[in-house]
């Protein structure tokens, strides 16, 4: 989220598309209520089923699952023409006026650089004209034709409202109507938010769903607002903290890259990382790149990191591909390449697509190991449960470890919300029998395999004897120490740059900010977004004050947010060019005449003056992007993909399948379907009584949900001779399931391409394991295939055919 | 309505034996005995009350754990009971239907309370001590870091990377464990490391 739970009361207009949070996020929810009944807020739905969110909408419209870009493209046009933008905000805090080269191009669908080959563009062309001096050239009036304006113009020009209604299966009007209703958030002192969650990402194309509404959010100027913002609703409790940790594949702790083998050494991988700004006078806040990673290796590696080995760079794995995400690793699996698999607290059975390709991968390792609270399918995918999990266990060689963890109840320590708010918790109950933290487990695997390394030796052990192990009981770390070094620390007294007399910070002390890392060794810190979180004041996170003087849902002092406390990302952008707020009712920050100051933290250099800095400090051009370089992999704009498994062929390209950019192993192409063969389109949903494969594990959840099912339409449900109740085979080119109907009229068949699309609902919460009726998930039909970007797999769009069965449903 | 019925409902909801006191200091002394003999206690007041987070969703609603027992004094502490803090900005109290039933799946039947292992070919887990457990996973991972880490690729560049062990990290464990797993995981050259921020 660029904001947080309890600023969406703020907001004029709520728009739920790609999430469905009154199911799935209920306790957040309640905020859209505040604001409908507080401030006259709307709420607009558009899902394909007429879901819980829908049924307290001002106003709902169906689409055709994996067809949001045309929606929101759609949108973007029909607000250009009818000039509902915010002019002073996109003049001054965007890219509009950047010129970009003359060789880049868009037709047919595709954006210039296609190598069907290689499945990816060369991204050349994909910039902006860079001037002698350095900076990008720029037209002041928007009528250059190279501008990013004029080309965002021509790239939505299609989308006109009867393409919507062709691709989408919106009707015309409800798109029309909600186009008129966002429209009016263009307006400086009204806002809109954006709520979305999986509804987005888990699509071949899911950051380009997502970069379609932050445009339009930059258009209408609600970005950095109170009430506007993009706001991901995200599924797990601590699934942000993990992700700030840099727990994936390419990732280091605050979002700073894990080394590509090309990047031989630190030098080589800083010299990449410069972000000289592209425009004058601009923070371009990545420049101080090096001090985050300096400080980090520093965390990492201790006294062994020094200027003179490059900080221990040598020691970090480098990557020779883009990352080794989760589903390449299970292809790798299935192909024998992979030996040992850790799974702690992840049900992978049930988590990605195909099933059947799953239990094949996990049957090929040596070893799998894992940590849980709970039984999980995972665990236990060797266990022949009939059709819930038909194998032979005999033949199945892996060995499995099985280790019981603690769970949130019984430890201590900060998960961070979607609002990026760190919150501590506390122990509260003791861990049944023999359960262990995941600290005390990854612990002993660590100082066991440490001291084999040091009575026999091996390969390369260097990594494993310098990691910094520094604890008061290197056997389980305390969290408090744990969260100590995420903060990070003075190494040496620190004495203010620009006044060498005046010490900043004795040796040994925690670091109050970012601010205060440096380069040369003389800070550590693990992950430099959290510097704040616990200083020499104490644990930040651990505050409890619940007052709000704003009155605007800031709780400035209610545990700690990332980055410095800020609780609304971009609010710079809150006020116009000179510093005055947009809506004086909503004043987050305002310039008064020496310095930023306000009720939340300024989300720029507190001196900076209006007019000179731009509000995207992050952006070296210090502007937002409609026009977004060479960063996505599959084009500066969102252009319309279908999914891969789709009933009607892309009408910008029919040549097309899928995102032309997303990876595809060679095995799951040929278990791609067409609609002759599976004519309708699957989708997986959530229940707001289950919690992922969790809640099944409990009697209460399970009585009031028991049951797999699936949903289908009344139209359908009579073309197949089902009736509500009966029991249904549903199936995909990789595999089958078994369930109850629910026949409903929450699902519409939507007409696009002048032919009927009959959508199937799947919800994803049943298993073989624990106190709720065996079942299946949406996975075991799912594609194998992800975001061309993040490898998100595409569960919200894929192609199933059904009928009855005889039996007991 | 009978006076001693509301000034039980009040008892009954304050808890007994605070609310006696401060009755009995103004003037219901009387009272306090007898409703002290028919009514039964509030509960919690007898349990050790611990902030919380939900562990579902990422709304992190604010709760209140009830435990017989005190962790902090170095008790047994047995869960009993899980509330909404009315005091959280967020969820100022309320819980979703997940969130009402926590305390189900802290107290879960298929809770897992000892190591198991299960061998090739198997159709069930053998219970195994930890020791045993850690040091087969501790020489699983040397085994096969040393048979397969690559040093260094063709152009002689270290690049200590390792993919034949992979490491899929849980996205409702706490930063603290996130930073010791990182740590650990990467030492050992893991490349194929996920959270469930990748579905």
């Amino acid at each position: 989220m660029t904001n947080s739970w309890t600023d969406i009361k703020n907001t004029d207009l709520v728009v739920i598309m790609g999430g469905n949070a009154a199911e799935a996020h209920p306790c957040g929810f309640k905020w859209v209520t505040e604001a409908k009944h507080h401030r006259g807020a709307k709420l607009i739905v558009v899902d394909p089923r007429f879901n819980r969110s829908a049924s307290v909408a001002d106003y709902y419209a169906p689409i055709r699952p994996g067809s949001d870009i045309a929606f929101l493209m759609g949108v973007i046009r029909w607000c250009i023409e009818n000039d509902r933008v915010q002019w002073d905000y996109v003049r001054n805090y965007t890219n509009v006026s950047h010129l970009v080269r003359e060789d880049f191009g868009w037709a047919d669908g595709m954006f210039t650089g296609y190598d069907a080959e290689k499945r990816s563009y060369d991204q050349t062309s994909w910039e902006y004209q860079i001037g002698e001096d350095g900076f990008v050239l720029t037209d002041e009036t928007l009528e250059h034709p190279r501008s990013v304006w004029q080309l965002l113009k021509q790239h939505v020009e299609v989308y006109t409202p009867e393409f919507v209604e062709n691709t989408c299966g919106t009707p015309k009007d409800r798109f029309l109507k909600i186009c008129e209703m966002i429209g009016e958030t263009s307006a400086p002192d009204k806002a809109m938010t954006s709520m979305y969650a999986l509804g987005w990402t888990q699509h071949s194309k899911g950051a380009q769903n997502i970069r379609g509404m932050a445009m339009l959010q930059l258009l209408l100027g609600n970005i950095g607002i109170a009430g506007g913002g993009m706001n991901a609703l995200r599924g797990h409790s601590n699934i942000q903290g993990l992700t700030d940790v840099g727990l994936m594949s390419n990732l280091v702790p605050g979002y700073l890259a894990m080394p590509r083998e090309t990047e031989a050494d630190f030098t080589t991988y800083m010299s990449t990382r410069g972000n000289k700004p592209l425009r004058p006078n601009q923070m371009s806040y990545w420049q101080n790149y090096g001090k985050f990673m300096v400080s980090f290796l520093k965390a990492l590696w201790g006294d062994k990191a020094t200027a003179g080995n490059g900080w221990g760079y040598d020691w970090l794995p480098k990557l020779d591909i883009v990352q080794y995400d989760a589903m390449r690793m299970f292809d790798m699996m299935k192909n024998g390449k992979v030996n040992t698999y850790f799974f702690q607290g992840f049900n992978a059975l049930l988590s990605f697509p195909n099933r059947a390709k799953m239990t094949e991968a996990f049957s090929k390792l040596k070893l799998m190991v894992v940590m849980d609270p709970l039984a999980t399918e995972t665990a236990s995918f060797w266990e022949n449960h009939g059709i819930y999990n038909d194998v032979d266990s005999a033949s199945i060689q892996t060995e499995v470890l099985e280790l019981p963890t603690t769970c949130f109840a019984e430890d201590e320590g900060a998960t961070v919300n979607s609002g990026r708010w760190l919150q501590w918790h506390w122990a509260g109950a003791t861990p049944p029998g023999e359960a262990k933290s995941d600290v005390w487990i990854m612990s002993q695997i660590y100082l066991r395999v440490k001291k084999l390394y040091e009575e026999e030796g091996g390969t390369a052990p260097e990594p494993i004897l310098n990691l910094s192990w520094d604890y008061e009981n290197p056997e389980e770390p305390m969290p408090s120490e744990l969260a100590r070094e995420l903060n990070g620390r003075a190494l040496e007294t620190l004495y203010d740059p620009a006044d060498p007399t005046k010490v900043v910070l004795e040796a040994g002390q925690q670091l109050s900010g970012f601010g205060q890392m440096r380069d040369d060794g003389s800070t550590m810190g693990a992950c430099w977004i959290y510097a704040g979180c616990w200083t020499e004041a104490g644990n930040m996170m651990a505050r409890r004050d619940n007052s709000d003087p704003s009155g605007m849902g800031i709780f400035q002092n209610w545990s700690f947010a990332w980055p410095a406390n800020r609780r609304v990302l971009y609010n710079r952008a809150s006020c116009d060019p000179d510093g005055r707020p947009w809506d004086p009712n909503r004043t987050l920050i305002e310039w008064n005449g020496e310095k930023w100051a306000g009720a939340d933290v300024p989300d720029i250099a507190v001196t900076a003056k209006p007019r000179e800095v731009g509000p995207f400090i992050m952006n070296p051009e210090g502007t937002g992007r409609f026009f977004s370089r060479r960063l996505m992999r599959d084009g500066p704009f969102p252009t319309h993909m279908e999914p891969f498994e789709s009933p009607m062929a892309n009408p910008l390209n029919p040549e097309m399948r899928g995102n032309p950019v997303a990876r595809v192993f060679a095995d799951d192409l040929e278990k791609m379907a067409t609609s002759a063969e599976f004519p309708f389109v699957a989708t997986s949903y959530r229940l707001t009584e289950h919690f992922h494969f969790w809640t099944k594990h409990n009697r209460v959840n399970s009585v009031t949900q028991p049951e797999f099912f699936v949903e289908i339409s009344k139209e359908l449900a009579a073309e197949k001779g089902i009736t509500k109740g009966t029991r249904v085979r549903v199936w995909s080119a990789r595999g089958e399931i078994w369930a109850k109907a629910v026949v409903t009229k929450r699902i519409q068949p939507l007409i696009c391409d002048g032919k009927p699309v009959h959508i199937i609902g799947i919800p994803i919460h049943w298993g073989f394991k624990g106190a709720a009726r065996k079942g299946f998930g949406s996975n075991t039909l799912g594609p194998f295939v992800g975001d061309a970007n993040i490898e998100t797999p595409e569960f919200k769009a894929y192609l199933v055919n059904i009928e009855l069965v005889e039996g007991n449903a | 309505m009978n006076i001693d019925l509301s000034r039980r409902s009040f008892l009954k909801l304050t808890g007994a034996g605070v609310a006696a006191t401060s009755l009995g200091a103004m003037g219901f002394g009387q009272a306090e005995a007898r409703v002290a003999a028919h009514v039964r206690g509030f509960k919690l007041v007898t349990t050790t009350e611990t902030r919380s987070t939900c562990t579902y969703c990422s709304v992190a609603c604010g709760i209140i754990l009830y435990s017989k027992g005190d962790l902090a004094a170095g008790e047994t502490a047995e869960l009993s009971h899980v509330e909404g803090d009315a005091d959280h900005p967020t969820n100022r109290g309320t819980l979703c239907p997940k969130g009402a039933a926590l305390r189900d799946y802290v107290k879960a039947e298929t809770r897992l309370t000892h190591p198991r292992y299960r061998a090739p070919g198997a159709d069930r887990f053998t219970e195994i001590s930890w020791d045993e457990a850690l040091d087969k996973i501790a020489r699983a991972v040397k085994e096969d870091r040393d048979a397969n880490l690559i040093e260094k690729n063709a152009d002689g560049v270290t690049v200590n990377r390792l993919t034949t062990t992979g490491f899929l990290a849980a996205s409702a464990t706490t930063n603290e464990t996130a930073w010791a797993t990182w740590k650990v995981v990467r030492s050992l050259g893991i490349v194929g490391f996920d959270n469930q921020a990748r579905v």
